[in-house]
């Protein structure tokens, strides 16, 4: 095949992508407004907090009562320069963790086959659907003591408290997700005898990559917390920074307790951000929407 | 039913075909046989109650490009959708082979995780082509429609004319003989609308396919078709059958033919008249 009208089209190329060289210059100069608005505002917020801290460390507590609140250059220097104490924090969090990342991963492949399966099926769906939400209701705190009596208290046990409170975002999320293709996209696929299969793997699947996404963030933060619950309940078996908060806490060790949660928190943020990242590897280049639905 | 005059063929062949209520059966087998595509008394109602197409029927054959036009939510994507076999017809018969119909919607409807080229392929994917064929046909459709150079790039950085090129070629790659058009060109600038219609006229001078197409523009309407039907308000019934006498290949320059201004002026006449 040939080109029917090959002049008009020569002329309309560049036409079309000239604005878009410009555009491009464009974003990159208001992306880097952007990183500057973005990055200013919270470093300032951060420094008035330090400043406020120190305040109530030295200006509010008496000396007695420092404990309470030691300033941040002390709980730098016990908690993460002090290197036995350093060790047991990260050994702690190292623990943990391994907890988060093991019942994550059971979360992901078992929410997103349950979610497949309610998709295909709309029966199974109805029959499942309500114990998803009876688990999503579930106080974590009630169920604990029943893991522990039935499993004990081993890593193990801690994997099940973690993926209690780590699977409803990702069934929830896949299966809003599968529902998502456009009903023209379903009927190009009607159209053309697309088998089950091939519409799961070539449509729904793919157009629930974006809010699969979203759930994963949710629930990879959900995951350190359901980790970090299970083995400050537990107190006891392999020792996870859920122990040693509660540990440096009742000891009255205040720059541990204070390095020990900056680091929990550190890596709820790091596993939120790491899979911020993955997604936009995954789909940034097709997917100009948000980061997905807001938890 | 219509009355069906003399009209001219592409390559200058005429043909003539009269079809009347009471002809005889055995022409009425000739028709069904000889066309592409063919609706004989269709209605639809749907479930809700609403009747959407009372005693619709007509053919297209090869090499014939049909439009229909009508006022809006009179029942035309409901017909494209029963030519299609996308919805099921509550009453008469449509006759069309299904296999590889070409169906472009008003929507480019491209999923936007794929690029340009891979969204050309769905359709031979789907219907199982070889990689190497289907890269073939994707990379001849792509050329056809004038994006070449653009096959990486993802729908979300494609402007919509540019988009609906691609829907386009996408269902180029079947080399379907039966083309259903649903206002493919409503949502795009008028200029964009006006190249498009010249490269969808080019198209159909070289496939050569039966070409149904709805559109609520009549130039565009009178500018690609050999023939024009009008539809009346809900439920849709065709009030109005015209001829286009002009010969194909046509040129861009038509739009300024004083004929074809005549025709424009009866065509949205008779349009005027369906709304009521
Ligand atoms: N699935 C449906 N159920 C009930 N009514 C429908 C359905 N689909 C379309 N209709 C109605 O049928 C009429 C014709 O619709 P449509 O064929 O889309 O009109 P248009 O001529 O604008 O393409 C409209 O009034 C629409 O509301
Ligand atoms: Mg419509």
């Amino acid at each position: 095949m040939s080109m029917p009208d090959t002049s008009s089209h020569d002329s309309q190329v560049p036409d079309m992508t000239e604005p878009l060289a410009a555009a491009d210059k464009l974003r990159k100069q208001s992306v880097q407004r952007g990183v500057a608005a973005t990055v200013v505002p919270p470093i300032f917020f951060g420094v008035l907090l330090v400043g406020v801290w120190y305040l109530v460390s030295y200006g509010i507590l008496e000396e007695r009562q420092r404990f309470l609140l030691e300033p941040p250059h002390a709980v730098l220097t016990e908690g993460f320069l002090n290197g036995a104490n350093l060790a047991e924090i990260l050994g702690g969090l190292w623990s943990s963790t391994k907890v988060a990342l093991i019942g994550l991963s059971v979360s992901i492949v078992l929410g997103m086959s349950l979610a497949v399966a309610m998709s295909q099926t709309k029966l199974i769906e109805r029959a499942v659907f309500p114990y998803a939400v009876t688990l999503q209701a579930i106080p974590i705190l009630a169920i604990v003591p029943l893991i522990q009596f039935w499993f004990g208290t081993g890593q193990f046990s801690r994997v099940i408290v973690c993926v209690i409170i780590s699977l409803f975002p990702i069934i929830v999320n896949t299966l809003f997700g599968l529902q998502s293709a456009e009903r023209g996209h379903h009927d190009l696929f009607t159209l053309h005898h697309a088998s089950r299969w091939t519409r799961l793997t070539k449509l729904t699947f793919p157009a629930a990559t974006p809010a699969i996404f979203a759930g994963l963030r949710i629930s990879a933060g959900l995951s350190v917390i359901g980790a970090i619950v299970g083995d400050f309940f537990f107190g006891r078996g392999e020792v996870g920074i859920g122990q040693l908060l509660q540990k440096y806490a009742n000891r009255l060790l205040g720059e541990q307790l204070l390095a020990a949660i900056v680091m929990s928190s550190a890596l709820g943020v790091g596993v939120f951000l790491f899979f911020g990242w993955l997604q936009n590897r995954a789909i940034g280049k097709w997917y100009d929407g948000g980061g997905g639905a807001p938890t | 039913m219509s009355l069906w005059s003399t009209f001219s063929l592409p390559n200058g062949l005429t043909t003539v075909r009269a079809v009347t209520k009471f002809g005889r059966p055995s022409d009425e087998e000739d028709l069904r046989v000889a066309a592409a595509l063919s609706f004989r008394d269709i209605s639809m109602t749907f479930p809700d109650g609403t009747e959407a197409l009372r005693d619709v029927s007509f053919s297209v054959d090869r090499g014939e490009f049909v439009t229909i036009v009508g006022p809006s939510g009179c029942g035309k994507s409901t017909l494209l959708k029963i030519a299609s076999g996308l919805l099921a017809n509550t009453g008469g018969t449509v006759e069309v082979d299904r296999e590889r119909i070409g169906y472009v919607f008003q929507d480019a409807t491209l999923l936007p995780w794929r690029t340009v080229q891979q969204n050309v392929e769905l359709l031979c994917e789907l219907h199982g082509f070889d990689p190497a064929d289907r890269r073939r046909l994707a990379t001849d459709a792509i050329e056809l429609v004038g994006l070449r150079g653009f096959e990486n790039h993802y729908p979300k950085s494609l402007s919509g004319g540019m988009k609906m090129r691609v829907s386009l070629a996408r269902t180029l790659t079947l080399e379907p003989p039966v083309f259903l058009f649903d206002e493919p060109f409503g949502a795009v600038d008028e200029i964009t609308r006006a190249r498009l219609n010249e490269e969808t006229l080019n198209l159909f001078e070289r496939e050569q396919f039966a070409g149904l197409f709805i559109t609520h523009s009549i130039s565009e309407a009178v500018f690609l078709s050999t023939r024009v039907h009008v539809m009346s308000a809900r439920p849709g019934r065709l009030v109005a059958t015209y001829e286009i006498p002009f010969e194909y290949p046509r040129k861009p320059e038509l739009r300024f033919d004083p004929e074809f201004a005549r025709i424009s002026g009866e065509v949205a006449a008779s349009l005027e008249g369906a709304h009521t």
